[in-house]
């Protein structure tokens, strides 16, 4: 077996043991990541080789120094291009921040760096995160490693195909409606979506602020509860962060889940599932059930308006966010400009995509006088009585479970050209952002063509820990999910 | 209730965006898609629910006030598309006269 093949827990262990050295390993990811990025083109930055080499055999010498390490000590990981790197560049997948380089770095990325991880490069992603392709991106579009005519999902769809591939163990992504959970579902790898609050958000570019999490990506449940324990707590640079402090996610007990109610949301079932993604979801519900937990049917009303609440959430209140591109400060700037507005009018227009574009102007509009009330305003009460449906559930239930996604990944140009049948692909993962609900999607298996299936597990805000606990019971019982053949 | 060309321009205007005569009418119709998929809210009764802005229910944070690090002037302005001396150049606001 190769050492980019391994999953975090083999690393970590491998590491521990000094059955190779971080060196080695970096060494193997990097030429994995020069064979594939042809095919994939999960990155849009991948940092200088030498630079990144010297960081592995620097935490290779702490290690053999006995000198303490962080808990990703010469673990390389990938970033998603709107997380802010302090000297390299973050573009969001914008022509409007081609060439902007932050002048510091996000909260998460430097707890990255105190936790020994390596930075390996910036991974590619639809324009501001707005996207469920990855299409949406101004450089490239990234292929989903188990079928290159097909879609890796997104936003954050780079991190899930680099991590599928091989081409680093370990990947942050960022998730606003699903943007972590969806391309991780589509590649076959585990995505997370922490509580709203848990993981700050400083550094990570706006998009939908009272929507948007920094999640975590990787082949196995272990590698993707040790990353956001490295990122995860308070910030004195965020007021949205949570004081709640942050717990072991994942702990050795309970292998077995005896005791714990599951329950399955009916309307997650309904019109619009593939019926091989039921199927195979149906098939973890039985693993669930063999474990020992108990399984009941729950209901969520309210899921079938997530959708529209959403994106009138979303949209609006990117609207504000993206405000500050005026061509003034950072970002592209049009040399076709006789006077201020024309300046800020042109600079927008030329540096933002057509996704981009809708969404401000959705939210503009949503937000204008005459329409706040019946848009924006009635899209925040629905989002109360969702949130209010998932508190009824957890009454009841320990963890929802249910699919991450209605299909499999679609092929490329199949939804890019029709705004709403992409926005619907979102339909499972929404709610759970509008409810500020941990969540997060581990493989379960096959579609009958071929291609990856996620199971979405979600539980009550900052019980992450029964979340995990959950989906490491069922990848001990399934097996830790493939990576894909003939890469 | 549909939106029209007018309003589109309208809403261009103030979100500072420019497109051309294609791109509105384009523009329009798939507006008027997107407005279609918003409307399913009609259905929901909301009388007395509380809007939701925020989900976590942490009261306003304030720190000390006290000087933290800051960016040097070079570093806040090393991305600035036009630069002079420490300060951001734009277009002239006032009449030159």
């Amino acid at each position: 077996m190769k050492l980019y093949e391994l999953t975090f827990s083999q690393i970590r262990a491998g590491l521990l043991e000094g059955d190779f050295s971080s060196r080695e390993l970096t060494e193997s990811v990097l030429d994995r990541v020069e064979r594939v990025e042809p095919t994939v083109s999960a990155f849009v930055t991948v940092r200088d080789r030498g630079e990144i080499l010297a960081e592995a055999a620097a935490a290779d010498a702490r290690r053999a120094a006995g000198k303490r390490q962080g808990a990703l000590c010469g673990v390389p990981v990938a970033v998603k291009d709107n997380i802010s790197t302090r000297g390299l560049a973050t573009t969001c997948g914008s022509r409007m921040l081609e060439s902007y380089v932050p002048p510091y770095d996000a909260t998460a990325v430097s707890r990255l760096r105190d936790a020994g991880a390596i930075l390996v490069g910036k991974t590619n992603m639809d324009e501001f995160a707005m996207g469920s392709s990855n299409e949406n991106s101004a450089f490239c579009a990234t292929h989903n490693p188990w079928d290159a005519g097909r879609v890796p999902g997104g936003s954050s769809g780079g991190s899930a195909a680099a991590v599928a591939a091989g081409e680093v163990p370990l990947a942050l992504g960022s998730d606003t409606g699903g943007s972590v959970r969806q391309p991780a579902g589509f590649c076959g790898v585990v995505g997370v979506k922490p509580t709203y609050g848990r993981v700050s958000r400083y550094g990570l570019v706006a998009f939908a602020s009272s929507l948007d999490q920094i999640g975590t990506m990787s082949r196995d449940v272990a590698g993707a509860a040790a990353l956001l324990e490295a990122i995860a707590g308070e910030d004195p640079r965020d007021s949205t962060t949570a004081a709640e402090p942050v717990p072991p996610f994942l702990s050795d007990a309970g292998v077995d889940l005896k005791g714990l109610a599951v329950g399955v949301p009916d309307e997650y079932f309904s019109d619009g599932l593939d019926p091989s993604v039921a199927e195979r979801v149906r098939d973890a519900l039985e693993i669930i059930r063999s474990l020992g937990a108990s399984v009941q049917t729950i209901s969520i009303p309210h899921l079938r308006f997530g959708i529209a609440a959403y994106y009138l959430v979303a949209d609006a209140e990117a609207s504000a966010n993206l405000a500050r591109y005026d061509g003034v400060k950072y970002g592209h700037r049009t040399d076709h400009a006789e006077d201020l507005d024309g300046l800020y009018r042109m600079s927008r227009s030329e540096g933002f995509g057509a996704e981009v574009k809708r969404r401000i102007m959705m939210g503009t509009y949503a937000l204008s006088a005459g329409y706040y009330d019946q848009y924006y305003l009635k899209a925040q009460k629905v989002r109360t009585l969702l949130a209010r449906d998932f508190e009824k559930a957890f009454e009841s239930v320990d963890v929802l479970v249910a699919p991450t996604s209605p299909t499999t990944a679609f092929a490329l140009g199949e939804r890019v050209h029709d705004p709403v049948s992409m926005y619907l692909s979102d339909v499972y993962t929404v709610p759970v952002n509008l409810a500020g609900l941990p969540a997060l999607s581990v493989p379960c298996g096959l579609s009958t063509s071929g291609l990856p299936v996620g199971l979405q597990i979600v539980a009550d805000k900052f019980r992450e820990p029964v979340m995990f606990r959950v989906a490491r019971a069922y990848e001990r019982a399934a097996g830790v999910f493939p990576a894909p053949p003939g890469l | 209730m549909a939106v029209e060309k007018g309003d589109v321009e309208h809403v261009a205007t103030l979100a500072r965006l420019a497109f051309t005569e294609e791109e509105l009418v384009a523009f329009t119709t798939e507006m008027n898609g997107i407005l279609a998929l918003f409307e399913e809210l009609k259905e929901v009764d909301t009388d007395g629910v509380e809007p939701a802005f925020r989900v976590l229910r942490r009261r306003n944070v304030f720190r000390g006030d006290e000087p933290g690090e800051m960016l040097p002037p070079d570093e806040a302005l090393a991305n600035a598309p036009d630069r002079h001396e420490d300060a951001f150049r734009v277009p002239a606001v006032l009449p030159n006269d």
